[in-house]
């Protein structure tokens, strides 16, 4: 039932989001003019292909986040419930975040965290 | 009324007061900045510019939209509507009002909400990074890679911080989250406890900066400074596909200030002015607008901080991130584990 409302909820947002665009479809011009449709470079002509190579940095960030999202996650359920868990679920989680830590000290001592 | 019925009205309620509130903070966003910089602003169109978002979205409509050339055409009409959905979605589960009748004040009532909105609200990495690549523009492409390893290195502190205010009131539920708070105290304040006070604020404090952070919001805007990339991932949009990055964008910041307002600021509810146990109409409009009020408070800092701190360089913002902001969320989250558990237990 909950879930439903969200389909709902969640359709009814995509059809606005359409919606949106469809009405301006309708009301905007359209005339063709062939230096329009060329990516904009601030004017001057096109300098080498835009499906280029990229920094592995950005590579590296992305790989980092998931491994780290993953522990966040992890730790959501024992959040809810770290009261009744007590000491035993506190040692638990200690080793688990200390893994964390451990993990995060290595990429910042390997460089992993240095942009330049 | 029917379920359904009370849905259909709720989802009315939720398209105006987000869809509503892209020409409101327009409209703040240029006053703000002018009374700020010490210029006019905005005061042609109509009483005080007031209708300057008007002619914002008749100018948006009647624009021509240039797909070009060499684009990825799918993806590029696509993306904006990537962008547009996840705030909105987000939205579902926060509680924007007390109750009327027997009916919460939430679009949907789901127990896991606070998990919810954290999932929905980083789907939004999607359309900025398809967006930026299928334009095949060079400074779209580094602006969505720029925006994308933002977006992720500020979502572990995110989590972290929104995980302590899950830990401090013991739920996930954001409804229940209000209530243990207006039990308790704010999230802010620790919730009651002098041991949490500093915690809280601290969670408080970095959920705000985080929220700057994915909202691309000064000074994190690097993945659209236009002194270096121009307009960033959306530099070859045009007419209402641009318009829909910019709404996704400004409701992205009304959702984010909701969730922090519900998680760590008290809510709907505000001493004196809202009664938990009023479930009349009166009731509930009141609680509606402490909420708004709330928000409307934390948007305004948006702008103020907007004004206040100059942008980062990259790799000091990436420094920023994963070297002060995660290790000390995770701080946060072991001290309170250690608090709650042992000083408290």
């Amino acid at each position: 039932m909950v879930w439903a409302q969200v389909a709902v909820y969640a359709a009814a947002v995509v059809v606005l989001g359409a919606a949106f665009l469809v009405i301006s479809s309708l009301v905007r011009p359209s005339r063709f003019k062939a230096e329009k449709f060329e990516p904009y470079e601030c004017g001057v002509p096109l300098i080498g292909d835009n499906r280029d190579r990229f920094s592995v940095r950005f590579y590296l960030v992305a790989i980092m986040f998931i491994l780290f999202d993953i522990e966040t996650v992890f730790m959501i359920p024992w959040a809810v419930l770290y009261k009744p868990l007590g000491v035993a679920g506190l040692v638990e989680v200690g080793i688990f975040f200390a893994v964390l830590g451990f993990g995060l000290i290595y990429l910042w001592r390997r460089g992993g965290l240095e942009w330049d | 009324m029917t379920p359904w019925l009370w849905l259909a009205a709720k989802i009315g309620f939720a398209f105006a007061y987000l869809v509503g509130a892209v020409p409101v903070l327009i409209m703040m966003e240029r006053r703000i900045s002018a009374f700020i910089q010490g210029r006019q602003g905005p005061n042609r169109v109509g009483p005080m510019g007031s209708l300057q978002p008007l002619a914002d979205i008749i100018k948006f409509l009647t624009k021509e939209f240039v797909v070009p050339l060499r684009a990825d055409r799918w993806l590029f009409v696509l993306s904006p509507l990537l962008v547009f959905v996840p705030p909105m979605l987000g939205f579902a589960v926060v509680p924007f009002g007390n109750q009327y009748g027997d009916e919460l004040l939430q679009i949907a009532n789901l127990d896991i909400g606070v998990l919810f909105s954290m999932s929905v609200l980083s789907l939004g990495v999607y359309g900025i990074t398809l967006g930026g690549w299928a334009s095949n523009n060079k400074y779209s492409l580094l602006g969505s890679l720029r925006a994308s390893a933002q977006l992720i290195s500020y979502e572990l502190s995110l989590g972290l911080t929104i995980l302590l205010a899950v830990m401090i009131a013991g739920t996930v539920d954001p409804v229940r989250i209000v209530q243990w708070q207006i039990e308790h105290g704010w999230n802010l304040f620790g919730g009651g406890s002098l041991w949490r006070l500093p915690l809280g604020l601290m969670g408080g404090l970095l959920m705000f900066i985080c929220a700057l952070a994915e909202n691309n919001r000064l000074p994190f805007d690097l993945a659209e400074c236009e002194a270096e990339l121009v307009g960033g991932y959306h530099t070859e949009y045009s007419s209402m596909s641009f318009a829909m990055f910019f709404m996704g964008e400004y409701i992205a910041m009304v959702v984010m200030s909701g969730l922090i307002t519900t998680l760590y600021l008290g809510g709907w509810h505000f001493p004196g002015i809202t009664d938990p146990t009023d479930h009349s109409w009166v009731g509930a409009l009141l609680s509606i607008g402490v909420f708004t009020a709330k928000v409307y408070v934390l948007l305004f800092t948006y702008v103020w901080v907007r004004w206040t701190l100059p942008r980062f360089k990259y790799n000091q913002l990436m420094d920023l991130g994963w070297k002060v902001f995660l290790p000390i969320a995770l701080f946060n989250l072991a001290a309170m584990a250690i608090v709650g558990v042992i000083l408290e237990g």
